[in-house]
């Protein structure tokens, strides 16, 4: 299993410095732990080890065994627990290691956890935050890397975050933790490394809000979680070509800042989502029709999706690379909607 | 392997005068309300499905009679029984069953729903086994906050064959949480009988697997529940971990509604076995013959309990239903 191996930096020093995706959601966590004394952490190998992606590195040093309990691999009596101290009043944070295990405590996600405030009649709330890894790319085959959002999105009473880089990564981790509701924080594997600038006071992105994370006029690329990357990436290679795409990252799923890319496509009018997840009932689907109903006049073209094929995530590299969409997919997406009309 | 309660008679006269008036009036409230539940289900004036719990009051009493208010419940798809016993209004159950505004989920939950925060009854449950490791959350915040409040999970047989059971009594041991475990065996898994489910004889010996200490009772016998209980209830408040009671009980209706015995999947005989020990008129009878209560007295708790019940019908079919606009209230919070 790979996990991210630099040093912990919780306190760094310098104002505008660069901290990896992992790092950024480890600050994130322990300053909302900070500020909450409500706020704990269970999960299988979460306190002693640090977590397998060393997301919780250090957190047990800092809050002890009270706030960081390791538990048996018992994903549906650990979401359940979480569920049972939210309606408590606490603010649990519970690790799912990777979005595959869902399925074995989908119960507790979908049944008990999302439905709760609703048939209490509103009168309590269920502040629960989960976090897990999503996505392919480290070759760790069909049962630990998929791209589940869609399941997720689909249960009204849930949130989905998927953060994009190591900014969002803070920034989403603490507004789920503040949030009244049950939030999934999809940290995607293939980030978990990779650095960007992340202010070091404690801050929060709103939920349901997307970010333009690149300004264009020619296409809409609409990208969630890891392909907001690839499709700013595409985007350079694109601008060389005198195309000027617009990148649009959802940061959050559910609920889903439709405004942002309605806006967006009545100035672009082609629009392309792209996302890790399986192309069939994807979000993308749901994008697209959600863009057909409220701005189909202004499209010059059908909306474009891109997403994996129908198909388990592959083992062998050659076959995950062919599998997850890419900037150079992207790029031609992006063509294919420019050689219409 | 799970220790077996004594039910002999002269413990039981340990227990007070007050504990078997109050062991009673529990019982009768939680008869009556479901009998006529199942009349006005029976008149279809109910809508959805009906779990009735009549047969199995003397669990709910004993166990209820044994916790305090601020103590928390999880409870089944038989949920009305540990609702009753719990202490949650009676008007508030029927308009739910009613499906009206004023019910105790606005409406929006039914008979499998019925919850009530203010008297730690944290939910009726449509998933088989879903409230135990809830339960668990429970008691892990009482201890996280430094409270003394304890959580107990009712399920039936069926239910400790379901994973999220064997999780949530692993992770109580493992954590040493005020958890108490309550099994109500009425030795049906809605139609399939506990030798058709199992290999066991007493569901309890499966607390063994967790290292959690565990007890039989005689599920008709409220007193014999509330002792057991009350052991279990003051061993998890004073930290010494979860503990496992297994209640063999009956219930007199059909796992769901009233008749519609399609495939009789159990005979007359054995209905009318479990009828002869009645749970109420086995503690009536005791109360009588030991000068505890005197027929008049107990008939007087039937009569008021009728009262109140008849009232909370009345107050639930004027009650207003939900209106439409307000379908996506409470999905979120803010």
């Amino acid at each position: 299993m790979t996990t991210a191996t630099e040093a912990s930096a919780v306190t760094p020093v310098a104002a505008a410095r660069k901290l990896s995706y992992v790092k950024a959601f480890n600050e994130g966590l322990a300053q909302a732990m900070r500020e909450d004394e409500n706020v704990f952490v269970a999960g299988e190998d979460v306190a002693g080890y640090g977590g397998v992606f060393r997301m919780f590195d250090h957190l047990l040093d800092e809050f002890g065994p009270r706030r960081m309990i390791d538990t048996p691999i018992s994903e549906a009596a650990l979401v359940g627990l979480g569920v049972g101290a939210a309606a408590r009043g606490l603010r649990p944070v519970v690790d799912l290691m990777f979005m595959d295990f869902m399925g074995v405590c989908l119960d507790q996600i979908v049944n008990q956890a999302a439905k709760m405030k609703y048939m209490f009649g509103g009168a309590l709330s269920v502040p629960l935050t989960i976090t897990t890894a999503s996505g392919a790319g480290l070759g760790a085959a069909a049962q630990h890397s998929q791209s589940l959002e869609a399941w997720l999105a689909h249960v009204p009473g849930l949130k989905v975050v998927m953060p994009s880089d190591a900014y969002t990564a803070k920034g989403l981790t603490v507004s789920a933790i503040r949030d009244d509701n049950p939030v999934v924080i999809m940290l995607n594997k293939v980030l978990l490394g990779s650095a960007g600038e992340v202010p070091e006071e404690i801050y929060g992105i709103p939920l349901g809000q997307a970010h333009t994370a690149r300004h264009g006029c020619d296409v809409t690329v609409i990208a969630l979680g890891r392909m907001v990357g690839e499709a700013l990436a595409a985007a350079g290679e694109l601008a060389a070509e005198g195309v000027e795409i617009e990148v649009i990252d959802p940061r959050t799923v559910q609920p889903l800042d439709t405004e942002t890319m309605f806006a967006s496509v009545r100035r672009t009018n082609r629009v392309l989502v792209v996302h890790e997840a399986v192309t069939f009932g994807g979000l993308g689907a749901e994008i697209a029709a959600q863009i057909q109903d409220s701005v189909f006049d202004y499209l010059d073209a059908p909306v474009l999706r891109i997403g994996a094929p129908f198909s388990p995530v592959p083992f062998s590299p050659v076959l995950e690379k062919a599998y997850v969409p890419d900037r150079a997919r992207i790029a031609q997406g992006c063509r294919r909607l420019l050689e219409r009309s | 392997m799970a220790q077996r309660a004594s039910t002999a008679s002269k413990e039981s006269t340990q227990v007070s005068t007050q504990v078997i008036k109050d062991l009673h009036e529990r019982m009768v409230r939680i008869r009556l309300f479901e009998t006529e539940a199942g009349k006005l289900m029976e008149a279809g004036k109910l809508p959805g499905f009906l779990h009735l719990y009549v047969g199995q009051e003397a669990v709910a009493a004993g166990v209820m009679a044994a916790l305090r208010d601020d103590d928390q419940i999880t409870s089944t798809h038989r949920g009305h029984g540990h609702a009753v016993a719990k202490g949650v209004g009676l008007r508030e159950m029927y308009a739910e069953l009613y499906g009206r505004v004023t019910g105790a989920c606005l409406g929006r939950g039914g008979s499998m729903h019925i919850n009530d925060l203010t008297r730690g009854m944290l939910g009726a449950n449509g998933i088989v086994g879903a409230g135990v490791p809830i339960a668990v959350g429970a008691a892990f915040a009482a201890r996280y906050k430094g409270e003394d409040n304890v959580a107990v999970t009712f399920f039936g047989d069926g239910a400790t064959n379901i994973g999220a059971w064997h999780e949530g009594a692993n992770m109580a041991a493992i954590l040493g949480l005020p958890v108490v475990f309550v099994c109500e065996n009425n030795g049906y898994a809605e139609f399939t009988p506990q030798s058709g489910h199992m290999l066991l004889t007493d569901v309890a010996d499966r607390a063994a697997a967790y290292g959690m200490p565990s007890v039989v009772v005689d599920g008709m016998d409220a007193v014999a529940v509330h002792r057991a209980a009350t052991e279990a209830v003051e061993r998890a408040r004073s930290g010494a971990g979860p503990m496992m009671i297994e209640a063999k009980t009956y219930r007199y209706f059909d796992h769901q509604g009233v008749k519609g015995l399609r495939h009789p999947y159990r005979s007359d005989e054995e209905v009318a076995e479990w009828k002869a020990r009645d749970p109420i008129d086995l503690l009536e009878a005791r109360a009588v013959a030991d000068g505890t209560a005197t027929r008049a007295e107990l008939d007087d708790v039937w009569q008021r309990t009728r009262d109140e019940i008849a009232d909370a019908i009345a107050y639930a079919e004027a009650s207003p239903l939900p209106d439409p606009a307000d379908l996506l209230l409470n999905v979120y919070s803010g």
